[in-house]
């Protein structure tokens, strides 16, 4: 039996973000947290691997309060627990800290032969806690995987590069991160949702995993100092018309007139 | 040990040069020595690294980096960088780089900045990045407090230097080359042609709108009437293999005259990529559609009907 560990992350919906037109400054209270896109398609990898070869699924989530109500979706996917570490101490640590503190929980949940996770969560698109927790937990990692299955306790993949696809095997365990194209992640059922509330969740605070959060606070290396949104004026003109010929003429007139054909 | 250093590497040899030019430039601010490390099976003209900014050039030559795997790399670069004074490791932000930086980062235990568009030292010879956060919608200006601070610059950020008659240092390294436990059974070349977007003053695009391939040839008349490139969306490019690049976050950062989106939505992550377009205009059968909200100018309507129409009209124009 194959044990995953699939870590998952929640963020706001990147659409529903406001940009406060005064400091430029995205407003993200209070706005609903969802899983991000990629990770759940790691999920469903995961869930596609376990249909095909049995095994098990422990979701990890490194959050915040809201964390637990975004999650449930996993669990409805095909999670068969949860994680969660929430500690308000580590709010707001970068990718060191974060992959030394998923390193301590996954240690914790134990067992497993496959960490599983998204490419980059969609908000920070920083890409790194994959490959940091496989150097922090001496495994090989395998990056940018769109296509994988399991044979004889060993992982065969195809990693998604730039100039080549990359068919690559590797014993477990290993960590392997998701690209987008991997699949499309399912929707659950309004059954599965409910059954989500019955499964296991734990959620664990830095202490819980043998870490004090003020010491690893203290290690974070990355500080944000600014966050702002460029300013882009677009007309917004919507071009109007009775027929597709004359819109097409007015548009036509309007690319023209704005000079941007001269060579 | 050497005295303050910056190192730049990347295995893609255009982007490393890329990368020395602001390399150079923090290392005068730093008063450090600027290494370009090269990593391969055969190293050819190294002075190329010299001419194009570098004080000296690490090489490590072996037939086990012919190939890159992160594994076998990291420990390259762990065991090459162990003697110098490291104060900024810059890597080139391909995939592979930015794998192997994060993995680097964690064994040095420092931070990593990923994807920064703009970097500079502070007083305190911190490094400062920019980079895209929020799906790209938004730039995070960001300190590595601790050294060494490590980058990753995405391809075509910063121009290479012009060469110049510069003196330098060539060190060959010898170094403990570890085993990799990812074996490659097959590597499949990708076709990929240079579409020639990053530079191209106009371009058109094609998103999920089009339900066939042979349908793009709308696109490809309405290009050549307006002497354009043809882009796309990812998926058209990353899922359906309609065409090797695509536009956005994710691939191509343009910055064309003239953008004309059709059957795009409209999102975060393709928004990312027009942002710097001077004039954006989009064709989208959906009223509500995001692309509308980043357009000048925006047709409601269906790109199969419009597209032609465009097409006819521009000509007639253009007589
Ligand atoms: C990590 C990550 C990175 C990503 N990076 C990128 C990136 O760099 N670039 C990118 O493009 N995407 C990127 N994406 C994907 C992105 O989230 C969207 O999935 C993608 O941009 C949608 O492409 P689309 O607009 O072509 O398709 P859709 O969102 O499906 O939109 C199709 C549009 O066509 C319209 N339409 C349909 N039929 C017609 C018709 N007949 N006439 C007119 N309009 C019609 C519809 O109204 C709709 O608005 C990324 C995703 C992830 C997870």
């Amino acid at each position: 039996m194959t044990k995953i560990i699939v870590l998952l992350k929640d963020i706001v919906d990147l659409n529903e973000i406001k940009i406060d037109p005064s400091t430029r400054q995205p407003r993200t209270e209070g706005l609903k947290r969802r899983i991000s896109d990629v990770d759940k398609r790691a999920l469903e990898a995961a869930i596609r691997l376990k249909e095909k070869n049995d095994g098990e699924i422990a979701a990890l989530s490194m959050g915040s309060d809201k964390t637990r109500t975004a999650m449930l979706e996993a669990l409805a996917i095909g999670a068969d627990s949860l994680y969660i570490v929430n500690d308000s101490g580590l709010a707001g640590v970068d990718a060191l800290v974060t992959s030394k503190v998923l390193k301590a929980a996954v240690e914790k949940i134990g067992g497993y032969d496959l960490i599983l996770c998204g490419e980059m969560t969609l908000d920070s698109l920083s890409a790194q806690v994959g490959p940091r927790l496989a150097e922090l937990l001496g495994l090989p990692q395998v990056t940018y995987v769109k296509q994988m299955d399991l044979e004889d306790g060993k992982l065969r993949a195809v990693r998604d590069l730039e100039d080549v696809d990359e068919v690559v095997e590797v014993e477990l365990p290993a960590v392997v991160s998701v690209v987008r194209e991997i699949n499309e992640a399912r929707i659950p059922s309004l059954m599965s949702i409910m059954r989500a509330k019955k499964k296991p969740t734990e959620e664990w605070d830095a202490s819980a995993l043998g870490l004090s959060a003020e010491e690893m606070r203290a290690g974070s290396s990355i500080e944000v100092v600014k966050l702002e949104a460029p300013l882009v004026e677009r007309k917004r003109i919507v071009i109007e018309a009775e027929t597709v010929e004359e819109a097409a003429a007015k548009l036509a007139d309007a690319i023209i007139s704005e000079g941007v054909m001269e060579a | 040990m050497t005295g303050k250093t910056v190192v730049a590497y990347s295995e893609d040899r255009e982007l490393g040069l890329q990368i020395l030019s602001k390399g150079r430039e923090i290392s005068d601010k730093l008063g450090a020595k600027l290494n370009a490390l090269v990593l391969g099976e055969k190293i050819i003209d190294p002075k190329e690294y010299i001419t194009h900014g570098a004080d000296r050039v690490l090489i490590v030559e072996d037939p086990a980096l012919g190939s890159f795997a992160v594994e076998t790399y990291r420990g390259v670069v762990l065991d090459a960088l162990k003697d110098v004074d490291l104060e900024v490791l810059l890597i080139g932000a391909t995939k592979r780089g930015k794998e192997l930086a994060a993995r680097v980062a964690a064994a040095l235990d420092t931070g990593c900045m990923t994807e920064c568009i703009e970097i500079d030292v502070d007083e305190e010879g911190r490094l400062l990045g920019e980079r895209l956060t929020y799906g790209g919608s938004v730039i995070s200006s960001q300190v590595s407090t601790r050294k060494p601070h490590i980058a990753t610059i995405p391809p075509r950020t910063f121009k290479k230097a012009e060469p110049s008659p510069r003196e330098g240092e060539i060190s060959v390294l010898d170094v403990d080359i570890q085993d990799r436990r990812m074996k490659v059974v097959e590597s499949r070349e990708k076709a990929r042609g240079d579409a020639g977007l990053a530079e191209a003053p106009i371009v058109v695009s094609a998103g999920r709108g089009f339900k066939d391939e042979a349908d793009l040839k709308l696109l490809e008349e309405l290009a050549e009437t307006l002497g354009a490139k043809v882009g796309c969306s990812r998926p058209i490019a990353a899922d359906l293999g309609w065409m090797e690049e695509w536009i956005g976050i994710s691939g191509y950062k343009i910055s064309p005259k003239l953008y004309i989106a059709c059957g795009i939505s409209g999102t975060i992550q393709h928004a990312a990529g027009i942002r710097d377009a001077q004039i954006i205009v989009s064709v989208n059968n959906q009223e509500g559609a995001n692309i509308h909200e980043i357009s000048d100018y925006s047709i409601v309507g269906d790109i199969y009907t419009v597209i032609p129409a465009l097409t006819k009209a521009l000509k007639e124009r253009m007589k």
